[in-house]
């Protein structure tokens, strides 16, 4: 029998090594896996590498993380945002890493790495500072630049309903980054809020299907705060 | 008298006829879909996978899940959807979006746009999805005073701030008017706004303003 839920949030996060690549999902407050990361911080790893779309805000979750000292770099498109505080101070100190990508390209890139793509053309960016250093190639009159794709060792998610499969359903904007960094790592954990019997959830809802997922925990964790 | 910022949105609404696909930027440009009367049927899209939102709810009717890329809360019309990143820019990079209007720092003669860093050497530059609207959209407008707080100009001969997207914009609302960007011309007078001269807007410039005559 397959039964990919687990009982705790610290067996959802066990074994996540030290230099790993964390791939964390969420559009600000929206479909953030805060009880996964909170679980992250318990259990130690550090010097990661954190890709998600901002830097943190106020001084819980990855801003907490990275206060912390246990992220060594973030990649993201937004770091910038109202309560950034933790990101702006370990950047000016020099403190940590940042690689700024494109939001399309960020979903781009993890997308590429899910479905196997090493590598893809793209107008975005071209000619701008963040095409520094890459190639850059003319199809039919057009400039591109070339994007490698961003696969990590883990990713934490948050998706609506769940079952023992790893079927993922979403709530509105809470889908954002989760379907494809779940694609795109080794080990996706998925923190849901809602269990379902194997074959309850209607197969047209699956937005992830569990081929993608490998631990599911149970967090009651109510609404996003706006 | 200048162009309000409402009336700057409410104009730069005017312009956008029934059945487009629209992205509007965060700050300025969201408010543009406040001036487009629901009966005709515009499909906000938000680079966070909503399509086909609609306006802000009253306070009391506010959903938690459903927010738009400046993080606010707002609805979905009925026929709206979801969907998830990859293929939210799918659709702005692939060439599905119709209009999309930023914000800007500058917009210089050529159509380039500078929105996402205040120099090299920015202390954490965030660039969002501006990049992808940018080289993705079908056509890019701008929405902006048309100088800075201090008056120094924003429509410029070349960009002084770092390049957002190259020759990409179009047209450009600001508090003066509204200013076309003319492949091989410059910026041509569409408008200006009441009781503003061409010798005003143009002194308000620093790129040469065309009249199209």
């Amino acid at each position: 029998m397959i039964n990919k839920i687990v009982q705790s949030l610290a067996e959802a996060v066990a074994g996540i090594k030290d230099g790993s690549t964390v791939l964390i999902g969420g559009f600000g407050s929206v479909g953030q896996p805060d009880a996964l990361i909170e679980a992250l911080i318990e259990q130690g790893a550090k010097d990661l590498t954190c890709v998600a779309n901002n830097a943190g805000s106020g001084r819980t979750g990855l801003a907490r993380l990275m206060e912390l000292g246990r992220v060594r770099k973030i990649i993201c498109s937004f770091p910038r945002s109202s309560g950034s505080v933790v990101f702006e101070e370990l950047y000016k100190a020099g403190k940590i890493e940042l690689e700024i990508v494109p939001q399309g390209t960020l979903a781009e890139r993890l997308r590429a790495a899910g479905a196997g793509i090493p590598a893809f053309y793209t107008a975005t960016a071209q000619g701008t500072l963040l095409a520094r250093g890459k190639e850059e190639r003319e199809f039919d009159g057009r400039l591109y630049i070339l994007e490698r794709a961003l696969r990590a060792d883990v990713a934490l998610i948050e998706a609506w309903e769940a079952d023992r499969w790893g079927n993922l359903t979403y709530r509105a904007s809470g889908r954002n980054f989760n379907p494809v960094m779940a694609m795109a790592a080794d080990l996706t954990i998925a923190q849901v809020q809602h269990i379902r019997e194997l074959g309850e959830i209607d197969p047209e809802r699956v937005i992830t299907p569990g081929v993608y997922v490998q631990r599911v925990v149970r967090v009651d964790r109510g609404s996003p705060w706006v | 008298m200048p162009y309000s910022r409402s009336e700057m949105a409410a104009r730069a609404a005017a312009d956008i006829p029934e059945g487009w696909v629209v992205n509007l930027g965060i700050g300025m440009p969201t408010a543009i879909a406040d001036h487009v009367p629901l009966e005709r049927e515009v499909i906000f899209q938000s680079e966070n996978g909503v399509i086909g939102m609609g306006p802000a709810p009253p306070p009391d009717r506010v959903d938690p899940w459903l927010i738009n890329a400046g993080k606010q809360p707002v609805t979905l019309r009925p026929g709206g959807c979801y969907v998830h990143h990859a293929d939210s820019f799918a659709m702005i990079r692939g060439g599905h979006i119709d209009l999309c209007v930023l914000g800007a720092f500058e917009v210089a003669e050529n159509g380039d746009l500078a929105n996402w860093a205040t120099s090299e050497n920015d202390t954490a530059p965030a660039v969002g999805g501006a990049m992808d609207l940018g080289a993705g959209a079908k056509r890019l407008w701008v929405l902006m005073e048309h100088t800075t707080k201090d008056g120094r100009p924003k429509l410029v001969p070349s960009c002084s701030y770092p390049l957002t997207a190259l020759r990409a914009v179009r047209r450009v609302y600001t508090n003066l008017g509204v200013f076309d960007v003319v492949p091989g011309r410059g910026f041509v007078v569409v408008e200006l706004a009441p009781g503003v001269s061409l010798e005003q807007a143009q002194a308000a410039s620093a790129a040469r303003l065309h009249t199209s005559a």
